[in-house]
């Protein structure tokens, strides 16, 4: 963020409208009116495109815009919000109204002087759309299509699409804040259908970060993704049934990360901490994992699908340790749980846009590397599994139970890696699943950038990473040796 | 809060960008327009948590440029952003690839009379009385037992929302639809343990809701009920899906026969029309015109009349679900779904939940599935779970931290009976559903 990028916000944001800082002024002093704490305007323009190729050929794109003000008046623990998808002066007056109805009495509460946070990018503030030409675009999709089908002639279908995001958003607030960022979004995904002897299987591949399109032509990485779309595809084709039971899991380093995510990383988040609904709450301080575990959640890493500036607030993101060496050490915070919490806010605020409101979200949550060998971890177990690609998992927040489901794993006996099992869910108890954690890789990694996190309905791009784990204990969810 | 929403507007929007497009060059074009207005109040330990506006309006396009396509959607309606959506999909068109199946659905499709669905019943309720109505269903928690001791809050929400779809067979078309809710989600805490539930009830009319103080009471029970659960041991057993759960089991079947799944052979429900796919003892139906439900629909997103039609006779499959490009993929005919399904019915094969609880005799009764844990290629199946275990067709303790799985296809021809206890809370409407030999994981 910098006054370039405040320039520019507000010339795509405020002035097609003619709205000044008069306006926004304005807009706070009525929804400061009553007992407020605090008032926020947040404006938010968002164009996105998307290609995607079947058959062989790119078949459609679309693009959409979306744009509209979100406002916010905080009295204590309550919140008025209201919104419009039309930015302009009657609009926004008209639901700063709405939103203040949360607070109908008492002393006015004072706008501080407005300031802007210090300047940093993460990324550029580039409108990725236009980073490849169109026709680029469909070649690109056409090159990895036919690369993909070339490379095994089990493969029967083809599926890939690219798109890209600018979001560009300002937010001024009562607390003084008047900040913008302008956010680039890209991503590619593949997925393949190969059939064998009558059986078929899909595999799924992506990427994407926080850069322009042309981020796909380097290094063969496209076609990369159609390689490991078509691997996985083709190891599932000799998966047998997945055991079930409690048994020593290996998870692979990198999107297996998706275990930290669901297991502690909600649990972690301040609103649910403050309510006391969540597994963790009250336990600050308390050894929570094994001492091998330091997990952090860090917004301000380069490029990164989870990364901002600053938060949907405002606030400028920050590494923020969740646990050290096996102790509970921070929440993730926005600033309302945080101002009622009586910590600052961590940068954690995210909203899914201006239609939705702020929460306390992750941003890239991952593992730090521990001393050990990745073989070797291997090598350490009986019998296990060894699982180096996950899908998606959930989390019930207040019982701590966790699932999360493998789409590549193997069997291990003896120390090594074995058949090849078909699909599985394990499910694990956040609060103590930690502490099962008997060995850590010294291999780091962090996902492709493909991470969707929901809650609330709302849904944010995230990142999540670790080195490989050894759990002594996770329960496997297979139809074997029952 | 704004419930007289005008169709009036929608369709001059409609108009408007279809002529546009028109004058673009494009050769055949589709394009919707929506409104909606609501409030949301929420109430957590008794105090106002969130009251909440939503004013949302959106307007897509699809333009066909012979068998070229591009589309475009917009959520600011300023003429400015209008053209440029409209410029958009023209542009995008043009960079497609033709395909041979691109383009409207027939025009002899085309709905032709709009029925009643007496889908339109605004609820002008105002926030303060919304808030009592929300503190009164949290309360009924709170006060309901002791072991209540943390909620998340009680929820009344209104929506209303218009909608108009018209195309260059001349078809323009809408209709109003309007939404209420009630929900509530509490914590039950005892001897270290905390677990958390939630019961809702959502209708077109608000008197169809069922009373807030119920609502409460429903969503403490079950927090409760879950209190002191365990792990259980592996085996292979019964589990009865209660009808909210039911639903989740059609929903796999509808996604495996959707157009897409099909086309693209993600389906393990591939060339499966007249084949036994359920035991027969099951029969589905779609039924797009029952008064005020959820799913009714007088044409799909296409146009395309709905009307009721035959999905399962018993255990054979005897359709699909699509809509017109992945119908003319398949050289098959829409079957109206463009958008989704409308009302799926399962019979009932007569017994109620208690019934079904002592067919089971020893078994699972699942009360929560977590995770996707589906592949839809191959129909294996591992979600978590959470539950009752039973024996002798009684409950005997809650379990949690466990897994239920199987293969789709055999739990299809696997389910022993269907519940009376009809679920009507959404899309797919079923009773209770005894599924024979799933392997339960735990400890």
């Amino acid at each position: 963020m910098n006054d370039v990028t405040l320039k520019d916000a507000r010339r795509s944001l405020l002035a097609p409208a003619g709205l000044e800082d008069n306006h926004l002024e304005a807009a706070l002093g009525k929804l400061l009116r009553g007992q407020t704490d605090a008032a926020e305007l947040y404006f938010q323009a968002v164009r996105q495109e998307s290609w995607s190729l079947e058959d062989g050929i790119v078949k459609e794109g679309s693009h959409s815009i979306e744009r509209g003000v979100g406002v916010r008046a905080i009295a204590g623990e309550k919140t008025g919000f209201a919104y419009s998808d039309e930015i302009v002066l009657p609009a926004l007056m008209q639901v700063a109204d709405a939103a203040a109805a949360i607070s109908r009495q008492g002393q006015h509460a004072a706008v501080k002087a407005w300031h802007q946070p210090a300047r940093r990018a993460l990324y550029p503030a580039i409108d990725p759309l236009t980073t490849m030409e169109d026709a680029a675009k469909v070649e690109l999709l056409q090159t990895v299509d036919q690369a993909t089908r070339a490379l095994d002639s089990r493969v029967k279908q083809v599926n890939a699409s690219l798109a890209a995001v600018q979001e560009i958003v300002l937010v001024c607030s009562s607390a003084g804040v008047y900040a913008a960022d302008i956010r680039p979004l890209v991503r590619m995904n593949v997925s393949v259908i190969v059939e064998d002897n009558g059986q078929r299987e899909q595999g799924y591949s992506g990427g994407g970060g926080r850069f322009g399109l042309d981020y796909f032509l380097g290094a063969d990485r496209a076609q990369e993704l159609g390689e490991e779309a078509l691997r996985q595809a083709l190891v599932s084709l000799e998966a047998v049934p997945a055991p079930a039971g409690e048994m020593v899991v290996v998870l692979g380093p990198g999107w297996p990360g998706v275990l930290l995510h669901e297991a502690i990383g909600h649990g972690l988040e301040g609103d649910f901490n403050r309510k006391g609904t969540s597994a963790f709450a009250g336990r600050l301080g308390e050894k929570v994992a094994s001492d091998l575990c330091t997990i952090v959640d860090d917004g301000t890493l380069d490029g990164r699908r989870g990364s901002l500036n600053m938060d949907d607030e405002g606030t400028p993101t920050q590494q923020t340790t969740l646990i050290e060496k096996g102790k509970l050490c921070g929440y993730m915070q926005d600033s309302l749980n945080a101002r009622l919490m009586g910590v600052a806010s961590t940068g954690n605020g995210r909203r899914q846009s201006f239609a939705h409101l702020p929460l306390p979200r992750m941003t890239n949550t991952y593992m730090l590397p521990g001393p050990h060998d990745p073989q070797e971890i291997i090598a350490s177990v009986d019998k296990g599994l060894y699982a180096p690609n996950f899908g998606g998992g959930q989390v019930d927040i207040t019982s701590g139970k966790f699932v999360f489901s493998a789409s590549e794993a193997y069997l291990i006996t003896n120390g090594e890696l074995g058949a090849p099992i078909k699909d599985a869910t394990l499910i694990g108890d956040g609060p103590s699943v930690l502490n099962k954690v008997t060995m850590v890789g010294d291999d780091l990694e962090l996902d492709a950038g493909v991470g969707v996190c929901g809650k609330d309905g709302q849904s944010v791009p995230v990142g999540v990473g670790q080195p490989t784990l050894r759990i002594d204990g996770l329960t496997v969810g297979g139809t074997a040796g029952a | 809060m704004e419930t007289n929403l005008d169709i009036e507007p929608l369709r001059e929007h409609v108009d408007d960008v279809l002529k546009q497009a028109r004058e673009q060059g494009a050769t055949q074009a589709e394009a919707s327009a929506s409104l909606g207005a609501g409030l949301s109040v929420t109430v957590r330990m008794r105090a106002v948590e969130t009251l909440e506006y939503s004013r949302d309006q959106g307007l897509s396009l699809t333009v066909y440029f012979g068998k070229r396509k591009g589309s475009a959607s917009t959520s600011d309606l300023s003429d400015a952003a209008v053209a440029e959506t409209v410029n958009k999909a023209c542009s995008l068109a043009r960079f497609g690839a033709a395909d041979e199946c691109a383009g409207l659905a027939e025009a002899a499709r085309m709905a032709t009379s709009s029925p009643d669905l007496d889908l339109w019943h605004p609820w002008s309720i105002e926030p303060a009385a919304a808030i009592e109505l929300a503190t009164e269903c949290e309360a009924a928690a709170l006060d309901s037992d002791r072991r209540i001791t943390n909620s998340e809050g009680a929820t009344v929400s209104s929506h209303s929302g218009a909608r108009v779809y018209g195309n260059t067979h001349g078809f323009c078309n809408g209709y109003r639809t309007t939404q209420h809710s009630v929900s509530c989600a509490v914590l039950a805490q005892d001897a270290g343990q905390m677990e958390r539930d939630f019961e809702y009830s959502v209708a077109r009319h608000r008197d169809d809701l069922d009373a807030a103080p119920h609502i409460g009471q429903e969503a403490a029970r079950r927090a409760v009920e879950r209190l002191g659960a365990r792990k259980l041991g592996t085996r292979q057993v019964p589990v009865l899906y209660p009808a909210r759960l039911a639903r989740s089991l059609f929903g796999h079947f509808l996604g495996a026969i959707s157009g897409g799944a099909l086309y693209r052979q993600a389906s393990f429900l591939v060339d499966s029309v007249g084949q036994s796919i359920f035991a027969p003892l099951v029969s589905i139906t779609e039924e797009p015109h029952i008064p005020r439900a959820l799913a009714s629909a007088p044409f799909d997103d296409e146009g395309v009349a709905t009307a009721p039609r035959t999905l399962v006779a018993n255990g054979e499959l005897h359709g699909y679900v699509l809509g017109s490009y992945y119908a003319r993929k398949l050289g098959l005919e829409s079957t109206a779904n463009s958008g989704g399904v409308h009302n799926i019915v399962v019979s009932d094969t007569g017994r109620s939940f208690g019934d079904l609880l002592a067919d089971m005799d020893t078994g699972l009764l699942v009360t929560e599935l977590m995770g996707q844990g589906v592949n839809p290629v191959t129909g294996d199946y591992s979600r978590g779970a959470a539950g009752f275990w039973v024996e002798g067709g009684t409950i005997q303790h809650p379990v949690s931290e466990i897994t239920v799985a199987g293969n789709l296809k055999d739990m299809y021809q696997h389910i022993e009976a269907i519940g009376s206890d009809t679920e009507l809370r959404g899309s797919v409407r079923t009773g209770s559903v005894l599924v024979s030999g799933m392997t339960v994981a735990g400890s």
